[in-house]
């Protein structure tokens, strides 16, 4: 009864636990491996470029049953030239 | 005749497979189309008692594959509905008595028979799938709305885009629009978004279902059943009539309009 213990209605747990499962089951793509991805991309593009770690983004987008990997990586803002 | 077959699979077992040949078969014979249902549960046949036809085999299944009969002769002939036919599974063999290539051949033949094949695909994702599915022109998966059924129903659509049999329909089985109102119950909106595939069918859970395979007598014979409805529906979409979605909900939207608030 009362509302600030009031739960997430189970079907709502059951859609965004089904989202992430299928993801998974669809591309082979734990989290872990996808932790594992995210840190080498982020070495490998440090040495290019300068990036907050903190900052980077990857995910797995879909679409219809099409599944993409999308990383959203900010450049940190370069002070060489002025 | 050039039939079409259709396969009912679904990954998980229980969803409610066998209920729907048996329903969609005889909506279709008693709409005057010649259909041929199918047993692909070999070792696990069910199909024969749904349909109320237990008592009256003689042959099946692998008795044709292996040639002990004529395919005319493991054709069990609906005395309500002249126009449904049964071919039953083997009760004392397993699926490794029949192959792929084997069910493409049957298939072939029966094509030449009726209007419209449909297959009782057994649960899981090996040989007794892949058996139902060879032969498939279509392919409907059969889902719950309920997480372990939608995430098998997912990995069976994938299966069959893989094996390039897709792109598969759903039917979702068993809705309890109470629960979904309540938010206990995934909605059908969720479970497309999910599964993000067509949508040919939603079934009402319905204690008439248990009724009907208690007595042999498809509740889609019963004008009053709502769950015979929805498969009489799916019947229809089969045979290309446009027929709107989702009567159970309608039923309330009207009811809303009519009483002025919300209906529980």
């Amino acid at each position: 009864m009362t509302p600030l213990f009031r739960r997430k209605k189970s079907a709502s747990s059951a859609k965004e636990r089904l989202q992430l499962v299928l993801i998974h089951d669809r591309t082979d793509l734990s989290p872990s491996v996808l932790d594992a991805l995210k840190d080498d991309l982020i070495a490998t593009i440090s040495r290019h470029v300068a990036i907050d770690p903190t900052e980077v983004d990857i995910r797995i987008a879909h679409e219809g049953r099409s599944q993409r990997l999308v990383a959203d990586i900010p450049l940190q803002t370069s002070h060489r030239h002025r | 005749m050039t039939a079409k077959i259709i396969t009912i699979t679904s990954g998980k077992g229980g969803v409610g497979k066998t209920t729907a040949v048996a329903n969609i078969a005889v909506s279709l014979a008693a709409r005057g189309q010649k259909v041929v249902c199918i047993d692909g549960d070999i070792g696990l046949r069910n199909l024969d008692v749904v349909l109320g036809l237990e008592n009256r085999i003689v042959y099946d299944l692998v008795d044709v594959i292996e040639g002990r009969c004529r395919l005319r002769q493991a054709m069990i002939r609906d005395k309500r509905l002249p126009e449904l036919h049964l071919i039953p599974a083997a009760q004392t063999r397993d699926k490794s008595a029949v192959s792929p290539s084997d069910m493409i051949r049957l298939g072939d033949e029966l094509r030449e028979e009726c209007d419209w094949v449909i297959i009782d695909s057994p649960a899981g994702i090996e040989r007794g799938f892949r058996n139902a599915i060879a032969a498939a022109d279509k392919v409907l998966v059969m889902t719950n709305p309920e997480v372990s059924a939608v995430r098998d129903a997912d990995r069976v659509v994938g299966l069959l885009d893989a094996d390039e049999k897709g792109p598969a329909s759903l039917i979702i089985n068993r809705l309890n629009i109470t629960m979904v109102k309540r938010g206990d119950m995934l909605a059908v909106e969720d479970v497309l978004e999910l599964l993000a595939i067509e949508l040919i069918g939603i079934v009402p859970e319905d204690e008439g279902v248990i009724v009907a395979s208690n007595r042999g007598t498809p509740l889609a014979l019963d004008p009053k059943s709502r769950a015979g409805l929805a498969f009489q529906n799916i019947a229809r979409r089969i045979l290309g009539e446009e027929i709107p979605f989702l009567d159970l909900e309608n039923h309330n939207l009207l009811q809303r309009i009519f009483t002025g608030r919300k209906t529980t």
